[in-house]
């Protein structure tokens, strides 16, 4: 048995999340491989090759990869992955967009944020927003499946394998790059951030929402946001933590001014430490929060600004 | 140009699920079930589409047991012209779905496809690319924008770190993030005559759908409760406690 994985990255470098995925795949008990599609990506397969347990780095250097279309990316799979019996991604935006488009050319079923691997055909994942756990067995020839990255801990980064070129090119006439809006972010990855300082609405403007930065910057945090300071303009759309956001477990979450609607607690539960920030008492965040403080925040957070 | 949309339904977002005693699966007797909130989100648009005249016909379609009559008649007061129901008592996964749909979209020939991202009782986020790849169709997923000209969609995509647009050939798969629209309630005149419209309801046993078995699901059970609940009396005993007790700081 081996597996392959999609390996993601962003302005020539590797995303931390490719690290956690290698840890499912050697958890798996197969060989693994990890597959870096791009245009001008060295420097991306060697940081690759780096990867602990991983026996290749495939690579397909063409225009047509660039952007790592969905279309072109399942066509390059679908052409390389017939040796494997699992394929992987990080359940990122860019793995959840590619790999069903490849499980549905190969005709078989992807099984979606798996959590936990109790055997090479058998997988637990979260359902109802975290509300049920299911274990399911994966009988298809191929299983492929998104890793939850937060539920696998990073791979070290001292192996040295070997790369190899695929020589691959795919046509796409489906779809077009046209343009990206990307955020420009001063602290860490929130994917992989290790203290994560969240507001919800209770900031009440994007001007408030500010006010974290902050504790943020002294505890070299990321920014995190409930959907409701995301729908309210308060911050950005990829900061968004939740069901249908982004899924963390950091050591610390910081949760400001955050209700602690359950959409919201799917996506950070399972972090190692949670304090809630909340005036309301009665909010459901603090039913989960190791350490509650109940008071306005726009008092609790420059104070624990200047005592951090 | 006619624009197909997706409705499942679902357990109610508000209402929190229970875990079986055998723990075979979720039980679902006597839930609250509504239309999943992102296939809301898909209705919402292709009425926007076609009050802007890029769309001529929308065609809301379930797959699902009988009682998804009940979405789809949502789906028509707000607006859809009609709707297929294929009747399932089984739950399907996403590619069987997927597998369905394609044999619909052969049969109406849409200019455009438009599904939720996922479906919040799942959470799979699966079927819309799925769909794409069977049809052989571009895909716009986890869209925030919608641009339709005459030959091509422009899409607006949320992915991490940021907003993407790509320009997708028609026809193409769309699917709906929480910010492409805000949905609109149905109004009961449009309840009332919504009934009067045409719902296609057939067999699952009539599209042809050859079931893998691939999938099996073994356990269903509740989380670990997190044990939260302690309080802190200010900032300084926060800090403390996050130093001495917590060790995080």
């Amino acid at each position: 048995m081996s597996t392959l994985i999609v390996v993601e990255h962003r302005d020539g470098a590797l995303t931390a999340s490719t690290t956690h995925v290698v840890a499912a795949a050697r958890a798996l008990g197969t060989e693994v491989d990890l597959l870096v599609a791009g245009e001008g990506i060295d420097a991306v397969a060697a940081a690759a090759a780096r990867l602990d347990g991983v026996r290749a780095v495939l690579t397909a250097d063409h225009a047509v990869y660039a952007h790592q279309l969905a279309e072109p990316m399942a066509a390059l799979i679908v052409a390389c992955v017939d040796d494997y019996s699992h394929l992987l991604a990080a359940a990122s935006s860019s793995g959840k967009d590619i790999l069903p488009r490849v499980a549905a050319l190969k005709g078989v079923p992807q099984i979606s944020d798996i959590i936990a691997i109790e055997a090479p055909d058998t997988f637990k994942r979260p359902i109802y927003a975290g509300s049920a756990i299911a274990t399911l067995s994966n009988h298809a020839p191929l299983k492929v499946m998104s890793v939850r990255t937060s539920a696998f801990d990073a791979v070290a980064e001292t192996g040295s394998a070997e790369i190899r070129a695929l020589g691959i090119v795919v046509d796409n006439t489906l779809s077009t790059f046209v343009g990206d809006e990307l955020a420009t972010s001063h602290g860490p990855e929130l994917g992989s951030a290790r203290v994560i300082v969240s507001g919800g609405r209770g900031l009440g403007s994007g001007e408030n929402f500010k006010l974290l930065d902050g504790v943020a910057a002294k505890l070299g945090a990321a920014i995190g946001a409930s959907r409701a300071a995301v729908d309210a303009g308060y911050a950005a759309n990829d900061l968004q933590v939740g069901q249908t956001g982004k899924v963390v477990a950091p050591d610390l979450y910081i949760a400001v001014g955050i209700s602690g609607a359950i959409q919201h607690l799917a996506g950070m539960k399972d972090s190692k430490v949670i304090v809630a920030i909340n005036q309301d008492e009665e909010a459901p965040i603090f039913g989960v929060a190791d350490y509650g403080l109940v008071g306005d925040l726009f008092e609790v957070i420059p104070a624990l600004e200047s005592r951090l | 140009m006619k624009v197909l949309v997706g409705v499942k339904r679902v357990i109610d977002y508000n209402v929190k699920v229970r875990v079986r005693p055998d723990h075979s699966d979720v039980d679902l007797t006597n839930t609250k079930m509504a239309m999943n909130p992102f296939c809301e989100i898909a209705v919402e648009e292709a009425l926007r589409l076609k009050e802007r005249g890029v769309a001529s016909e929308i065609v809301a379609v379930s797959i699902g047991p009988k009682a998804a009559q009940e979405q789809l008649r949502t789906a028509l007061a707000l607006g859809a012209d009609r709707a297929i129901h294929i009747e399932s008592e089984e739950r399907l996964d996403s590619l069987e779905v997927a597998q369905v749909l394609a044999r619909l979209v052969a049969e109406e020939q849409p200019g455009l496809v438009i599904l939720g991202k996922q479906a919040i009782d799942s959470d799979n986020n699966q079927t819309g690319q799925m769909l794409a790849a069977l049809t052989g169709m571009g895909q716009g997923t986890f869209a925030s924008r919608l641009e339709v000209t005459d030959e091509e969609v422009q899409v607006t995509r949320e992915v991490d770190g940021g907003l993407r647009t790509l320009a997708l050939r028609l026809p193409a798969v769309i699917t709906t993030d929480l910010r492409l629209n805000e949905p609109r309630h149905a109004r009961l005149p449009d309840i009332m005559k919504a009934k009067k419209k045409p719902i296609d309801s057939r067999g699952i046993d009539t599209v042809g759908l050859a079931a893998s078995g691939y999938l099996r699901l073994e356990r269903v059970e509740t989380p670990a409760a997190r044990q939260g609940g302690s309080k802190v009396a200010s900032v300084d005993e926060l800090v403390d406690k996050l130093k001495h007790e917590a060790k995080v700081l």
